[in-house]
């Protein structure tokens, strides 16, 4: 355990001297989890509202589906994209593997499940109260989906943080498309694994400690906007 | 004020009706659900000037007869005919309903009106503006509609419901959760369409109030419809035990 100590002083020094190869890493981690969160919320939002609020044969079964892939194992889903791209795959001639390209697809399909299974039930809940005011306005379904959005975009963005922090914490899928290459696809979660394989426990628990500080900040920061927005009664 | 009233649109509803609405015939309308009849074998006939009233204890299926009739449920058996046409989307662009509890986005007040008006293609900042002055809500138009007071939050949703030009206009206990003053503003409200045209269906179980507005009464009792006159007939000489007792303020059940 004499690791914590030093870990904390290594964790500080990496921050205070904003050192290079640490910056990379973050910023590599904040843009491919970023892009995944918004890709994902681009598909997994209107897909989530449309079956909230579509009536149709076999939309329980979607539910089960949506609900069961927001389980699906990072190492499955990067083992699958792997096979797509990698040069025997379908996807070969794009020559992705083994970029930042491929370890956004790898997450955007990780956590659109996420973002459409727990969209649905906002709006589910939402539409729940609106329903009968858009028929008896004679709103059109995508007007409505399109309005439900809209008024629940705080809730939704709690919706799109859970993405998020899924996204930015898991290593199996990003390492397995991404190859954990310096100054090229290593980001957070496998320079942890990469260092804690090496022995340098002191700077895997420094990175840790980082990752763990964005998760917060970014936490704190949607947290004071939902609590702005109930203030002012639009949540 | 001419030009208020053209800004208001609210002259437009009885002008451009090509093809009238009514008479609004309903004939023996049934629902059910789960095999429990809630109304039975309803048939009536409502014109297109006198503001129609529906009174009746809780459970007598008042609301559920304006849903029917504004086609937000499907009857279990049964025809609504308007203007001897079943009800079709775009006959019921030409109704909006009020519901007690007002169902309001989250968002502006002035957004509440706009997204009405949006969604029937038209709608200027001017036109909203108009209507909320209509409904005396000017000053809150940037206010979070969510924070009006109950009064004023149910005022917003009448705003709303005028925006779309309503030939009919039906009201669910608009006002059951209100004080006298705010009562009054939103029977003011409904009053003014009403002279502009506009055809009112307002349920209610506040005797007061329906004397203050009827032309009619239409009063159901268990899923049935028990009576159907002229307002001066049903408040003097009421002819069924059920409405007696109701007016008299006994307990009916």
């Amino acid at each position: 355990m004499q690791d914590f100590g030093g870990a904390f002083r290594v964790a500080w020094q990496l921050v205070l001297n904003a050192d290079a190869d640490l910056l990379d890493v973050i910023w590599l981690s904040l843009r491919v989890s970023l892009s995944a969160v918004s890709l994902a919320c681009l598909v997994g939002l209107p897909l989530g509202a449309a079956v909230a609020i579509g009536r149709f044969p076999g939309r329980g079964a979607v539910l089960v589906v949506l609900n069961a892939l927001m389980g699906l194992p990072p190492v499955v889903v990067g083992l699958l994209v792997y096979l797509m791209l990698s040069n025997a795959g379908p996807f070969g001639w794009l020559q992705l593997l083994y970029t930042p390209t491929a370890m956004i697809i790898a997450q955007t399909i990780l956590i659109t499940p996420i973002v459409a299974a727990l969209s649905r039930e906002v709006i589910e809940q939402l539409h729940i109260e609106y329903a009968e005011q858009f028929r008896s306005l004679c709103i059109p379904p995508h007007t409505a989906i399109g309005a439900l959005l809209w008024d629940a975009r705080y809730s939704l963005l709690t919706v799109a943080l859970a993405g998020f922090g899924r996204a930015v914490a898991e290593v199996g899928a990003v390492i397995i498309v991404g190859g954990n290459i310096n100054h090229l696809t290593r980001v957070m979660t496998t320079a942890i694994a990469l260092e804690t394989s090496k022995g340098d426990l002191a700077l895997a628990l420094a990175l840790g400690l980082v990752l763990m500080g964005i998760a917060l900040a970014v936490n704190a920061g949607v947290m004071t906007l939902r609590t702005t927005a109930t203030r002012y009664a639009y949540a | 004020m001419p030009d208020q009233a053209v800004l208001l649109g609210l002259e437009a509803g009885a002008a451009r009706a090509a093809t009238s609405l009514f008479p609004l015939e309903v004939r023996s309308l049934s629902y059910a659900v789960s095999g429990k009849r809630l109304l039975n074998d309803l048939s009536l006939q409502i014109g297109a000037r006198p503001v129609t009233v529906v009174m009746g204890p809780n459970g007598a299926g008042k609301s559920l007869l304006l849903r029917l009739l504004h086609g937000l449920i499907e009857p279990t058996s049964g025809h609504i005919l308007w203007g001897g046409r079943p009800l079709t989307s775009d006959l019921r662009r030409r109704q909006t309903m009020v519901f007690q509890r007002p169902v309001l986005l989250r968002r502006s007040v002035i957004a509440n009106v706009a997204f009405a008006l949006k969604a029937r293609g038209t709608g200027s900042t001017e036109r909203c503006m108009a209507l909320l002055e209509h409904v005396g809500l000017e000053t809150h138009a940037n206010k979070p509609a969510r924070r009006l007071s109950g009064g004023e939050q149910q005022r917003l949703a009448l705003a709303r419901a005028l925006a779309v030009e309503p030939e009919v206009l039906f009201l669910d206990e608009p006002t059951a959760s209100l004080d006298p003053s705010a009562t009054a503003a939103i029977e003011g409200i409904v009053t003014a369409a009403h002279r502009r045209g506009t055809k009112i269906i307002f349920v209610t179980h506040n005797i007061g109030q329906a004397r203050r507005l009827a032309d009619e009464v239409v009063f159901l009792h268990a899923g049935r419809l028990v009576e159907h006159e002229p307002a001066t007939k049903f408040f003097t000489q009421p002819s069924s035990p059920e409405s007696q007792g109701y007016l008299e303020g006994r307990l009916v059940f």
